[in-house]
């Protein structure tokens, strides 16, 4: 999506000066075109030509950042419209709302409890990206001191007096938190605060057009980091413009709409509140506010999210090593997959649900699954030989029984050399939907 | 300012597929399912139409799970012994679109039933119910050529959905289906290559396309659901684009693939830190199911009562056009 070398020549001195240590000017832009130099290495040029320069080599989504140090949350740059194009690259920043009233105490508890918030899948560890803190007059200016103070990720100031959100960033505003929401009545006041301090600043409008619309008034007084928020609340409308922002952002490259957007997930049944949640997680949303949120909730949405944002180049892997499925002991059987994770985890499922616990060795194939991993050679007879010593599975189990997929039944033979004959190889079923019949009616006549 | 949307030009539309006959039709379903026809990405009404809004399968099978999750048990252990009882709950009471019959019991390694017992399995749920049926068998090739013609004749004229036709089995099936006036199932394992190529086989024998609906595998949630996301995404639009061999509709498998995830089953006893599995199983399918919906899925194969109802309110909030 940047410009071309000629786009860029057009915009420069045309003198061949050499000051910017280039010969010439084209061969300068050429550079520039392909990131290989910086247009400050041009004494010359124009402020116009800067602006303009500058304006279009800019992503065509702004990355924003939420927050200071280790958990900061950053949003936006996104490239495609569809996963499969190339990938998704900030994940949804997920949020629960703190109500700013509640006691000191109890305030502290919540943002403690939200900030702990951790659930560990596929060897990522998922968590809560913030909060979001709702209240009104002096007991919000005390809450977000306090939320500056304590709560270990991110804030959202949600306030729409200028007035209260001017004190309350007095509190915490070096925490960089976003304010929530300028709108068409507050817009200046608010994008001052914002350009004050030094934080992002979410829009809030009645539709696209007003968006659009208050995202330019809110740069023109300075607020240069900007999240969106269309207004919309109805699930399919919410749809439709988050899918219309990141059109107009990628497509046309409409500099208004270039941010990320913001979401919130509302209704009075959880079920169907999680619902609308998924799917601004799948469309595009850069944020998503929940009201409050269970722990069944959040590890849904959180795999939801992980998915989503899953590189499909490259599939997620469990690490290599010997797993416990079920509570096996040393009569149990052994099996050995790979570390593609969708691979192991559909064979820790069909064990699981055959009900006869089993050892699992799980052999690093960079996440490939067992026919490919075997025609790339990474899963070989001398490879599982390795790691069947590397992992010590014989210190697990009494017998020296080995079970391989039926895709590679070819390498029995091999393996058990590998092995020095201490181990028989048993060729287990080509699928992995074959395990329980095969644990239990196979198995046992082995074991 | 004023803010155009930005619409994008299709040239095509998914195939509009109609499942069940009724007695005028040749038939006895007292209701028949229409899929298919948008021509747009799933939801956009700005962009254009969704003639047909997506429906729900609810499955039954001839040989419940050895081990139901505690909600599924709770749900439909009293009927789950008998598919045409199962059926008619789903019906009656959880207000299914369709039946989708799973002979497992057909397997070999299951219960090896015979043709003969699977077809009066499948005949016992066409008389429970008024709605379409779709008929799935076994998965074991050998088996299912034996089975698939047979429960194909006892509800000829009835105009299910057979599944499925792959791509290194799918003679018998077609002309089973071509035969008895059934629309047929399409599979692919995650791959659109093979997908098109199935249909380009069946096709080839003779089935018109407009009589397919495809299944290309799916995943379910945090077990491989991006893959079957991505897969389905991708298949929409090359429909909306104009790829006639992959304009049919689509299906997901959602219930059996998330009630075997453990997120879906572990009690609470045994993870506590992830809240009552009586929320977390029914979370898990209808979750799924709204990430196909968005992907462009047609048919969702459902197992929960809860979820189902969920994701019915969810697909008329996405049909609505209130702002």
């Amino acid at each position: 999506m940047g410009l071309t070398g000629l786009d860029i020549f057009k915009q420069l001195p045309k003198t061949n000066c050499g000051d910017c240590g280039v010969p010439t000017c084209l061969a300068f832009a050429m550079k520039l075109a392909q990131k290989q130099a910086s247009l400050d290495q041009c004494p010359h040029v124009s402020e116009e030509a800067k602006g303009a320069l500058d304006g279009a080599s800019a992503p065509p989504i702004k990355l924003i950042t939420i927050g200071t140090g280790e958990r900061k949350l950053e949003i936006g740059n996104e490239t495609v419209l569809f996963r499969h194009e190339e990938t998704f690259y900030h994940p949804t920043g997920i949020a629960v709302e703190v109500d700013a009233g509640l006691p000191e105490e109890e305030l502290a508890a919540r943002l403690e409890a939200v900030g702990g918030v951790s659930f560990e899948r596929v060897g990522q560890t998922l968590r809560l990206d913030a909060v979001a803190l709702r209240g009104e007059g002096d007991g919000f200016v005390k809450a977000a001191q306090v939320a500056g103070e304590k709560s270990a990720v991110p804030l959202i100031l949600m306030n729409e007096d200028p007035e209260v959100m001017g004190k309350a960033l007095e509190g915490c505003a070096e925490k960089k938190p976003l304010i929530y929401a300028a709108t068409a009545e507050n817009v200046e006041a608010m994008a001052a605060l914002a350009k004050q301090h030094g934080c992002p600043l979410a829009i809030r409008g009645d539709d696209l057009s007003s968006l659009a619309e208050l995202s330019e008034k809110a740069q023109g007084a300075g607020a240069t980091d900007l999240v969106l928020d269309s207004g919309a609340r109805a699930p399919a409308q919410v749809l439709a413009n988050e899918t219309a922002i990141r059109r107009a952002a990628l497509r046309k490259r409409f500099r208004p709409l270039g941010f990320p957007t913001i979401t919130f997930a509302r209704g009075e049944d959880a079920q169907e509140k999680l619902q609308q949640a998924a799917c601004y997680i799948a469309k595009y949303a850069g944020m998503l506010v929940l009201k409050e949120a269970e722990a069944w909730e959040l590890l849904t949405l959180f795999t939801v999210r992980q998915n989503i944002y899953t590189d499909p180049q490259k599939p997620i892997q469990v690490e290599e090593g010997i797993y416990e499925i079920g509570s096996p002991n040393e009569d149990s059987p052994v099996l050995v997959t790979t570390n593609f994770s969708l691979t192991y985890f559909t064979v820790e499922g069909d064990v699981e649900a055959s009900r006869v616990p089993a050892w699992a060795v799980v052999v690093d194939t960079e996440g490939t699954s067992v026919l490919t991993a075997w025609a790339a050679e990474k899963f070989t007879a001398e490879i599982i030989a390795e790691k069947v010593k590397a992992f010590d599975v014989g210190s697990k189990v009494k017998h020296r029984k080995l079970i391989i997929p039926g895709h590679v039944a070819v390498l029995s033979g091999k393996l058990e050399d590998e092995l020095s004959l201490e181990w028989k190889v048993i060729v287990g079923p080509r699928e992995s939907s074959g395990i329980p019949s095969f644990l239990r009616t196979a198995w046992p006549g082995e074991g | 300012m004023s803010f155009e949307m930005p619409v994008e030009k299709w040239t095509a539309a998914a195939n509009t597929v109609t499942i069940g006959a009724t007695a005028a039709e040749g038939g006895t379903r007292t209701s028949v399912v229409t899929v298919g026809g948008d021509t747009s990405l799933p939801f956009l009404h700005f962009e254009g139409a969704m003639p047909n809004r997506p429906v729900i399968a609810m499955e039954v099978l001839d040989v419940a799970p050895a081990e139901w999750a505690t909600p599924m048990e709770e749900a439909v252990g009293d009927v789950s012994g008998d598919a045409a009882a199962w059926a008619r709950k789903c019906v009656e009471e959880f207000g299914a679109d369709m039946i989708s019959v799973r002979l497992v019991g057909a397997h070999p390694d299951e219960q090896d039933r015979s043709a003969e017992e699977c077809a009066q399995t499948v005949k016992s749920v066409l008389e429970a119910v008024g709605v379409p049926l779709i008929i799935w068998g076994c998965g074991q090739a050998e088996k299912d050529n034996e089975v698939m013609p047979r429960c194909s004749e006892v509800t000829a004229g009835e105009n299910c959905l057979l599944g499925t036709a792959k791509e290194d089995n799918y003679k018998t099936i077609t002309a089973a289906c071509m035969a008895d006036g059934h629309k047929l199932l399409a599979e692919a394992p995650l791959d659109i290559n093979i997908q098109k190529q199935v249909n380009i086989l069946v096709s080839e024998m003779g089935l018109e396309l407009s009589r397919i609906v495809m299944y290309q595998a799916t995943g379910g949630l945090g077990y491989g659901m991006e893959y079957a996301y991505s897969i389905m995404e991708r298949t929409r639009l090359a429909a909306l684009s104009g790829d006639r061999m992959l304009s049919m509709p689509m299906l997901a498998l959602v219930g059996s693939e998330c009630w075997k995830a453990k997120e879906a089953r572990t009690g609470e006893d045994t993870a506590p830190e992830w809240g009552p599995v009586s929320e977390r199983g029914v979370a898990w399918e209808a979750t799924t199911a709204t990430c196909f919906l968005h992907a462009g899925t047609h048919i969702l194969v459902m197992w929960h009562p809860r979820a189902v109802s969920i994701v019915r309110k969810t697909i008329d909030s996405l049909m609505s056009q209130e702002a």
